[in-house]
């Protein structure tokens, strides 16, 4: 029986050499055969994240909920932000929403590899999954502050226009964000390790170039091409347009978002591609 | 023939140390780019000057593996030996694809699974079973094959009480039982396993030797990294023997291991010396085999004894040291290990300088053969600060015994009748 089933197998070859370029940019059907594993690993990361911690999956409200009651009081009290005829609160959670998602996943998916380090020093998987992970565990504590959103809405009695069946493209576009912008962390992080110091400072400080605690309304008309090159500007404009109305659907940043999305995404995908030869070796 | 399971050819891997590697940090890397014009043009400059560094860079290059071919059968179980630093490791992280060759290709027929530490992707926080998921699909598995397997796991490690209690509350042999159970129940075509045994208690350590010969009979193809000459002469019929990133030896696996336990002794010589090292704290300089008429001998009649001087030398005080030596057979069984602290645990203490310690080993006590000698230097628990591996081989002459042990100290018989 052992026998027979090696021999229906022996199609399975797998050829290792040093060239790169041979290879496919992402092998899909490779990480479909390792989707248990994906699986696994996310939910590692969500059941591991909050554990020994008194309120648990708590922590992912009070992060962005504490930024929104700072921010609330300084910019929309105290500087007295525009907050285009909505509460300042919800205007600024709103953005934070997808905002914090956004540097969750980059902060995580930098710091994967290295404590992935032990794994990618003794076991083979596809190694997209390390920083891919992160993002998809994330989701939890976005599902979580959403509904906080929610709740919000109800309170300030807000209600979303049909156009929030836009949200889940918003999220992918997110997603697409984080994933690309990821990867390429990711990489460069598992040799300059630099990245995972600078990258707290880095994420800061585009927030201020996304519009989370102001209106792009506030920003130039002519800087706004330059604006949009951020994707999270996109992302945001698209969440606030949808659940509060304060502008219709902002396409133009959307589009150029998105396009922006996909050039680090590849870019993303390929400059990792090029990396993972050496991981085991430099990490 | 075409029925090959693992074909290396020409596989070599290049790794970078010292100068070139040290640019961890972007600065640095800025900085080496900011200055790399300069260097370049040194380099291009030196190509028509034949003065002597002319490729000082080589020095920042090793070779953990030159031009490596081998063809492994279907089936096939074989052991690859080797002292640390010969390339076995880095040959099965290129066969498990972990790190890349530098030059050269592997094919590999079937699914593989590598096992080169037990328990990759435990987490602590975790429950038993669910850690069991995690490393099962981190080992290649799907859920499915996990679900199949779980119960003869979860058996098998004997666990079974604790397999809803975090990992973390585990003893350290509770957690390596459960690893390695995992492991076990792998089912690839290839399997490649590093030195993983060298964990958990004989008992468990046998289970496991048995489990892997389950392994191997079921027509898998298996490669075995060991540093346990038995356990590899037991599960492997083919030896691979490999030395300095090449293949030194390949062939049946007594020959391979007798060839490599050899390979250290000088067989002629019955005084060693080794040039001294300032850096090293402590180091051996010299290992005599004496007879019992204090003349230097590899050859000893059995029943007479026969004593080592070993030289070593302490550069910085040295606390709680001891020294030790092993008598292998040529198929890597250990016939002894003493130490200097055996009788009374007492270690010594002492300010540097040179020292000179002499060993007697009675007549009468191992039967006649070829064996090898092992003299190693240490802070037990602590450190190894030198080890000279099968540094001497020696012959003992006799009568010839016949059964199968290997120690012949005389026993009393009384007889009495009752």
């Amino acid at each position: 029986m052992a026998e027979k089933k090696i021999a229906d197998r022996a199609l399975d070859i797998t050829v290792i050499d040093p060239s790169v370029r041979k290879r496919q940019l992402i092998n899909w059907r490779e990480l479909w055969q390792y989707k248990d594993l994906f699986w696994f690993l996310i939910w590692r990361d969500i059941k591991t994240r909050y554990a020994q911690s008194v309120l648990g999956v708590g922590w992912a409200i009070i992060q962005p909920v504490f930024s929104m009651i700072v921010f609330t009081i300084v910019f929309g009290n105290l500087a007295k932000v525009d907050s285009e005829g909505v509460p300042y609160a919800i205007f600024s959670y709103t953005a934070l929403v997808p905002w914090t998602y956004f540097s969750t996943s980059l902060t995580s998916a930098s710091g994967s590899l290295i404590s992935a380090k032990n794994m990618l020093t003794k076991v083979y998987f596809p190694r997209l999954v390390i920083p891919i992970s992160p993002v998809l565990a994330t989701l939890v504590d976005f599902g979580v502050s959403l509904l906080i959103l929610i709740g919000m809405m109800f309170w300030f009695g807000i209600a979303p226009t049909i156009s929030a069946l836009l949200i889940p493209l918003f999220v992918l576009l997110m997603m697409l964000s984080a994933a690309g912008i990821g990867m390429w962390l990711t990489a460069l992080a598992i040799q300059y390790r630099d990245i995972r110091y600078g990258l707290n400072f880095f994420v800061r400080l585009l927030m201020y170039g996304s519009p989370v605690i102001y209106a792009t309304s506030t920003v130039p008309e002519k800087y706004h091409y330059y604006y949009a090159l951020n994707p999270m500007v996109g992302v945001i404009e698209g969440f606030r347009a949808v659940l509060l109305h304060t502008r219709a659907v902002p396409w133009d940043f959307i589009g150029i978002g998105t396009g922006m999305a996909i050039l680090f995404f590849i870019t993303g995908a390929l400059y990792f591609r090029k990396m993972e030869n050496v991981f085991a070796d430099v990490a | 023939m075409s029925d090959y399971s693992i074909r290396v050819e020409n596989l070599s891997k290049r790794y970078r140390i010292g100068v070139e590697d040290t640019r961890d940090t972007l600065a640095e890397a800025i900085g080496h780019w900011v200055t790399s014009p300069i260097r370049n043009y040194r380099r291009l400059r030196q190509l028509t000057k034949f003065s002597g560094d002319e490729n000082s860079a080589v020095e920042d290059i090793i070779w953990a593996l030159k031009d490596v071919s081998f063809d492994i059968d279907q089936g096939e179980v074989v052991g690859i030996i080797g002292r640390n630093g010969a390339g076995k490791s880095t040959l099965l992280k290129i066969l498990s694809r972990i790190t890349h060759p530098t030059s050269g290709s592997v094919t590999l027929k079937g699914r593989v699974s590598s096992l080169l530490e037990v328990g990759t992707g435990f987490h602590p926080e975790l429950t038993g079973r669910e850690n069991i998921y995690l490393n099962g699909t981190i080992l290649g598995m799907t859920k499915t094959e996990v679900d199949a397997k779980f119960e003869e796991i979860v058996e098998f490690s004997g666990v079974r009480k604790f397999i809803d209690t975090p990992v973390k509350f585990y003893s350290s042999g509770m957690g390596v039982r459960l690893a390695f159970s995992v492991a076990a129940h792998l089912e690839p075509e290839i399997l490649l396993v590093d030195e993983v045994l060298a964990v958990g208690d004989a008992e468990f350590q046998n289970k496991c030797l048995g489990k892997m010969e389950d392994v191997a009979r079921y027509g898998r193809t298996v490669l075995f990294v060991s540093h346990n000459m038995s356990a590899i002469s037991r599960l492997c019929k083919r030896g691979i023997w490999m030395d300095d990133g090449r293949v030194a030896e390949d062939g049946p696996v007594d020959k391979v291991i007798q060839a490599y336990m050899f390979s250290g002794a000088t067989e002629t010589n019955p005084v060693v010396g080794f040039s001294p090292d300032h850096d090293a704290d402590a180091q051996i300089l010299g290992i005599e085999c004496l007879d019992l008429l204090g003349t230097p001998s590899l050859v000893h009649l059995s029943q007479n004894p026969f004593s080592l001087k070993v030289h070593y030398r302490l550069n910085k005080e040295l606390i709680n040291y001891r020294l030790g030596i092993n008598i292998y057979t040529p198929a890597g069984y250990e016939v002894l290990t003493r130490t200097n602290s055996d009788l009374d645990n007492s270690l010594w203490t002492d300010g540097p300088g040179d020292y000179s310690l002499q060993v007697d080993i009675p007549g009468q006590l191992i039967k006649p053969g070829q064996y090898l000698l092992t003299v190693f230097l240490g802070q037990p628990g602590i450190r190894q600060l030198d080890k000279k591996e099968n540094v001497l081989s020696i012959r003992l002459d006799g009568k010839t015994y016949t059964g199968q042990g290997l120690i012949i100290y005389p026993l009393k018989w009384n007889k009495k009748r009752i």
